[in-house]
């Protein structure tokens, strides 16, 4: 890595899943909102929330939580749904609470061990500590392929 | 990111003006092979290879010019009468436009150009006329010469007399007494004159009186200026701003300047004075000289350079982004009308009040908005047709068979989409009919039939859909045959018995290729499956009929467009769904009278003597266990793709109304059954329904009898 990519600033939105703190780059977050009911999919996985209206746009919903095979919490009014671009596909992320906008560099993210990992590789994309906290950074494509690949 | 550049704008009308001139030649060609070879049909062809030829020489696509050049020399023999069209000739025609519109999209695409094919069509052509190596010389000439045919661009131009590159402005001013009563005064306009270019100022003081007679406050003096400048004629008369009304002045460009000078006041009515002639323009005029000079063939009609002249309508382009938009601001605006009238509705008011009887027209407005807005959306199948019948070509030459594509309902209109989205499945048809459906020469002559095999190609409107038919005047599906194959490749149990439809669609399954050897053309492991999957994901039913001998006929039967559809709006486990419209036979409520179970779990509706098969849409969906007591629900008799009947028991049915179809993103997760989204008046997301995918898959969910559920699976 060169010292230039060390140096690389990154800002991170980090939120709250099941009392773990998770983040994504902030690049790819589109807006955040308010949970509203989301219209069912048949047959689809559990995480799969179902659809919403965002300006007249159908944007599918998925449980993060229960995407990370985490506990899943009820649904309070603080839940909120993180809208991210990947690629050319929105999507929402239902996440519990949104915390704070942290900028880092490159060089403060650490890759995680690779025991840690564990039954869902690669879907965390590196780790970080903040003030003795640990958050984890989501690989977003990770997320969403290992997604399509279920569904099919 | 970029700037526009404005030479890429004009390359890419360029290029679309091409499709246009390629779809005319294609025109031209078939009306050709239909027997119309008069003169003017020729000419279309050679008008449009030739326009193909000039603009790209002025873009510099080397290649195009080359091949159009030489291909338009052959056309050119057949035009003044030197060669005769025979057969062989025409099919060289038809591949020579196939690979000229391959070379103009390579150079669209910046892609290499395909060179050998291009090779062998043109010494074929060569062939053709005389002094081949003569036309290769003037080939040169033609590369050396690119901005070849810019002759449209002195259309509309003045008469070369003010074309004077050294623009004068002859300019008279007379100030009247106003002008100095209002604070005015000659000498700011005068100079304001001089610092727009060169000028030659004249004072004519004519008219002033002898001192005893001269009124200190009348004006007597007038000045004429000769102005030499780049600036336009609006400039100059903005200098007399100021002073409009309160003098009389003229402006006229020194070659009028005789009349000018004699009649002031006349001088407003000028016709309005072109723009500046740019040195660029008559460069381009003036280069159009020794291009004709080059050009081999001696009779050129001026015509020749212009769009084929018969049945244009005036037509005009509009980017598709922002159609786009506007389909979806009629589709915001139909959601928000439903919204508004839900409302209203619910807000209590009288049937019969203003209010109501303006949503009323409203909604008529909204729905014929929409209409307007879809129809500028569809298009002619025609440029589909046009491609099929070059995959016809290719197909019959590869597999050596004699072909004719027979197509009808050319002009009918569908979505852009649609046409867009239904080339790859109608090749893969066309191809199929012409590898499968039609029988060897052998095979034809043997059966008595013409050895030209017919591919029949049609489209047409009906009851709200288009229905576009492929059939093939061959042997028909050797049901036997289909049959065996999908038993060898374990799709069907060896011991089940077949309808001929069901075996007729047994071609639908994934895996399933009746040819015993692969040829090029079909066979590839992609079968009629994809071909389904294609027609499905456009809202479209695909049907098979089949006569042994006579031939087979694939029916696609397709929606108007893909942005909205009539649906029944229906609550099932508390969701809001709908159901296309066009699939609901009737509603049917469930007593004990009308109700029957075959075996448990299987229960089926009695409908006027029929039996039709009942699925809960609720369990089907996932949404809820299935029900135990039917009796009094409501079921909705749906009629599926295949001509079979079901019905689909609903919780309660809303509404019926129009809705804006919403794609799912399928790249996330595609559910079963589901065709699409749509948005309600409260805002909240209404699924829409494919009934036939629904019980197509309901054999997952329970242990059917029927044969085709578990085939459709």
């Amino acid at each position: 890595m060169s010292d230039a990519e060390k140096t690389k600033p990154v800002e991170l939105l980090t939120f709250q899943l099941s009392d773990q703190e998770y983040s994504l780059d902030i690049m790819c977050v589109r807006e955040i909102r308010g949970w509203t009911r989301a219209t069912p999919l048949p047959h689809a996985p559990k995480y799969m929330k179902g659809v919403i209206n965002l300006r007249g746009t159908v944007l599918p919903v998925m449980d993060l939580a229960q995407r990370l095979g985490l506990p899943v919490t009820d649904h309070t009014d603080r839940n909120v749904i993180i809208v991210v671009k990947h690629e050319d596909t929105m999507s929402g992320l239902l996440v519990d609470a949104v915390s704070d906008i942290i900028a880092l560099t490159q060089d403060d993210l650490q890759q995680p061990p690779d025991a840690a990992t564990g039954s869902s590789p690669g879907v965390i994309k590196s780790i970080t500590l903040l003030d003795d906290r640990m958050i984890r950074v989501l690989d977003l494509s990770q997320i969403i392929s290992t997604l399509q690949s279920d569904a099919a | 990111m970029t700037t526009p550049d404005p030479m890429a704008e004009i390359r890419a009308s360029f290029f679309i003006e091409c499709d246009e001139l390629l779809e005319a030649m294609q025109d031209g060609l078939q009306m050709m092979d239909d027997g119309e070879d008069d003169a003017e049909t020729i000419n279309i062809v050679f008008r449009a290879v030739h326009s193909i030829k000039g603009g790209a020489g002025a873009f510099g696509l080397e290649p195009l010019v080359r091949f159009a050049h030489r291909y338009e020399t052959v056309l050119d023999g057949v035009r003044n009468g030197t060669l005769s069209v025979d057969p062989d000739l025409l099919k060289l025609f038809f591949r020579a436009s196939d690979h000229l519109s391959d070379v103009v999209h390579a150079c669209r695409d910046d892609a290499p150009v395909p060179t050998d094919e291009g090779a062998s069509i043109l010494s074929e052509l060569d062939a053709y006329v005389d002094g081949g190596p003569e036309e290769q010389a003037e080939e040169e000439e033609i590369d050396f010469q690119p901005m070849g045919l810019s002759l449209d661009l002195d259309l509309g131009l003045p008469p070369l007399d003010s074309m004077d590159t050294s623009p004068n402005y002859h300019i008279t001013f007379t100030p009247l007494t106003e002008m100095f009563e209002n604070g005015n005064d000659a000498f700011p306009i005068l100079s304001a004159l001089a610092e727009l270019g060169e000028v030659n100022v004249t004072c004519h003081s004519e008219r002033v009186p002898p001192l005893s007679e001269l009124s200190p406050e009348s004006s007597y003096l007038s000045w004429t200026v000769d102005l030499t400048t780049d600036v336009d004629e609006a400039e100059i008369r903005s200098t007399f701003e100021f002073v409009e009304g309160l003098c009389d002045y003229s402006v006229s460009s020194s070659t009028a300047s005789g009349d000018a000078s004699e009649a002031i006041e006349q001088l407003e009515e000028l016709p309005p004075f072109p723009d500046e002639p740019k040195p660029t323009r008559s460069d381009a005029a003036t280069e159009t000289e020794p291009e004709t000079k080059t050009q081999p063939d001696p009779p050129k009609p001026r015509s020749g350079n212009g769009q084929p002249s018969n049945a244009t309508k005036a037509v005009v382009r509009v980017d598709l982004d922002r159609i786009e938009r506007l389909v979806n601001l009629v589709g915001e605006l139909v959601i928000n009308q439903a919204m508004l009238a839900q409302s209203l509705e619910s807000s209590g008011l009288s049937p019969h009040s203003d209010a109501m009887n303006g949503l009323e027209e409203f909604q008529r407005l909204t729905r014929d908005i929409q209409d307007s807005v879809m129809m500028i959306r569809a298009q002619p199948v025609k440029s589909l047709f046009q491609r099929m019948s070059r995959i016809v070509r290719e197909a019959s030459a590869a597999v050596d068979k004699d072909v004719r594509l027979v197509t009808e309902g050319e002009t009918t209109e569908v979505d852009k989409t649609v046409i867009e989205r239904l080339a790859d499945p109608l090749t893969h048809m066309i191809r199929n009919a012409v590898d499968h459906g039609l029988e060897t020469p052998q095979e034809r002559a043997a059966a008595g039939k013409s050895s030209e095999g017919i591919v029949r190609l049609s489209a047409a409107h009906r009851s709200g859909r288009v229905v576009i038919e492929v059939s093939d005047d061959g042997g028909g599906i050797n049901r036997a045959r289909v049959q065996q194959i999908a038993i060898d490749k374990g799709l069907i149990p060896a011991d089940s018995v077949l309808g001929e439809a069901e075996i007729d669609n047994l071609l639908f399954l994934p895996g399933f290729s009746t040819a015993s050897v692969v040829s090029d053309l079909s066979g590839r492991g992609v079968g009629m499956d994809v071909v389904r999957t294609a027609i499905q994901a456009l809202g479209g039913r695909i049907s098979i009929a089949s006569t042994p001998g006579e031939g087979t006929t694939f029916s696609i039967s397709l929606p108007l467009t893909l942005a909205v559809l009539d649906g029944m709006v229906v609550n099932v486990a508390d969701e809001t769904l709908v159901v296309p419209l066009n699939v609901v036979a009737e509603t049917l409520t469930l007593s004990s009278d009308n109700l029957d179970e075959i075996e448990p779990g299987m229960r089926v509706v009695r409908v006027r003597g029929g039996f039709v098969p009942l699925y809960d849409l609720g369990y089907q969906l996932g949404y809820r266990t299935a029900p135990t007591s039917l009796t009094d629900c409501v079921a909705l008799l749906i009629l599926l793709e295949d001509g079979g009947r079901a019905a689909l028991i609903v919780d309660e049915i809303q509404d019926q109304r129009q809705v804006v179809i919403k794609g799912l993103d399928d790249a996330f997760y595609r559910a079963p059954g589901i065709a699409a989204a749509t948005i309600l008046g409260d805002g909240q997301i209404a699924l829409i329904l494919d009934p036939s995918d629904i019980i197509a898959n309901a054999g997952e969910h329970r242990s059917a009898i029927t044969v085709p559920v578990e085939m459709e699976a």
